[in-house]
């Protein structure tokens, strides 16, 4: 082989660089995500935990088209207790705190979902209280 | 050498050729067999017209508003009530300017709203108090043809034009198919500009288009619009189906003389004033 006083280093610096996060990172990974629980206490969602973790976003987007195009608002009810179909509807009843909850793992995983640009956030819609 | 070249310009050209006339055969024959679908699917719904400007009845519930003007000249503050109890429930913002502001009902000259009525000599009512305008909510609506992403929409089960904000990509292509500029853009941030929030419904963002949808929210959990439960016991504002003979809607419009905003476009107005 020509050159391989050159190549054979290079190669080395190459990997070595390509790699460099697993080195730098990988043995102090970030501790995985915490959300909180419902503080009000509330047991159960309108889905098994192991199917929102993976599908709440599919879930949301099926709820909007839902409400949105086929005018079916219809509740869901869990335990007892109903909700109307949404994001500030249903869901943020029970997990009231966004940044306790949504953000934890959204930004574990550098998620940055648009949701908040329109919807208020229990925090937010409180800081200018409708009084009517 | 050379003998390649035109050999390789020859091939060339005769594969662009075909690249470009093969679509055009597509669209021929594609265009023929549209045509005659088209044929096909009108007949079984044409029916006589019933004169020039005769509205083809839809069918199913259609949603549609009275809009009586005496009484809001009756109580010169009835109408700022209304325009509040919306601004209120959907979280708009209010931005005093020209170029910014949301709107979903507010108030305009008679001259603007109808312009082309006759102007001349109106009546002092007509000529001194602010008409309500809002989305009229067509039957046959331009901005849902121009919505390239079917962001606007008809609502299959009761005619509202409804919207979904996320699909919206803010074009503006519905503003400009919109005759009666029902629409409003943002232009930024709104909600810097609200002043109390609805906690049960959201705030739009920058970049996205909106307008009246007649609560569709409200209606589905057996309310009123919020302008018309803000005029309630006035009959200022009726709410109702326009295809049921006997609602409180039709009893009005059956004894009342009222007038579209342009009905000559075709656009078929939902929204009928008493003036
Ligand atoms: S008034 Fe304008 S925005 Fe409303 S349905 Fe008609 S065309 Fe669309
Ligand atoms: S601005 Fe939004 S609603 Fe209007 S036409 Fe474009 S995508 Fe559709």
């Amino acid at each position: 082989m020509y050159n391989k006083g050159t190549i054979i280093p290079g190669l080395v610096i190459f990997v070595l660089l390509v790699t460099s996060p697993i080195w730098l990172n990988g043995l102090k990974a970030a501790t995985p995500p915490k959300p909180e629980l419902p503080p009000g206490g509330e047991k159960k969602c309108v889905m098994p935990k192991e199917y929102m973790r993976d599908n709440h976003m599919k879930l949301l987007d099926d709820w909007r088209d839902s409400v949105l195009r086929d005018e079916e608002r219809v509740l869901v009810t869990v335990e007892g207790k109903t909700y109307r179909k949404g994001l500030q509807m249903a869901c943020m009843q029970c997990h009231s705190n966004k940044e306790k909850f949504c953000d934890t793992c959204h930004t574990y995983a550098d998620v940055n979902p648009y949701c908040w640009d329109c919807h208020l956030t229990p925090k937010e819609a409180a800081s200018k209280e409708d009084t009517h | 050498m050379d003998k390649q070249r035109r050999n390789f310009l020859k091939i060339a050209s005769v594969t662009a050729l075909a690249g470009i006339g093969a679509p055009a055969l597509i669209r021929l024959s594609s265009t023929a067999a549209l045509a005659s679908e088209h044929a096909a699917a009108a007949n079984p719904v044409a029916k006589p017209a019933k004169g020039a400007h005769g509205e083809a009845a839809s069918t199913g519930i259609r949603l549609g508003m009275v809009i009586d003007m005496r009484k809001f000249v009756d109580d010169p503050k009835l109408l700022d009530k209304a325009i509040n109890a919306c601004n209120l429930v959907h979280n708009i913002p209010q931005i005093d300017n020209r170029k910014s502001e949301i709107k979903w009902i507010w108030k305009a000259p008679f001259e603007n709203v109808f312009p082309e009525q006759s102007q001349s000599h109106s009546a002092h009512n007509v000529e001194n108090f602010p008409f309500a305008v809002l989305c009229n909510h067509c039957d046959d609506p331009p901005c849902v043809r121009a919505c390239p992403t079917q962001a606007t929409f008809k609502v299959k089960g009761n005619g509202i034009i409804a919207m979904d904000f996320h699909r919206c990509i803010g074009c503006r292509f519905c503003m400009a198919a919109c005759p009666y500029g029902a629409r409003s853009f943002n232009w930024e941030d709104p909600r810097p500009y609200i002043k109390k929030y609805n906690p049960d419904f959201p705030s739009r963002m920058r970049g996205v288009v909106e307008k009246c949808n007649f609560c569709g929210e409200r209606l589905a959990l057996g309310q009123e619009p919020a302008c018309v439960e803000a005029c309630k016991g006035t009959g200022a504002l009726i709410f109702g189906d326009l295809n049921d003979a006997r609602s409180e809607i039709r009893q009005v419009l059956d004894k009342e003389f009222t007038i579209q905003r342009n009905a000559s476009l075709g656009t078929k107005p939902s929204v009928f004033y008493i003036v």
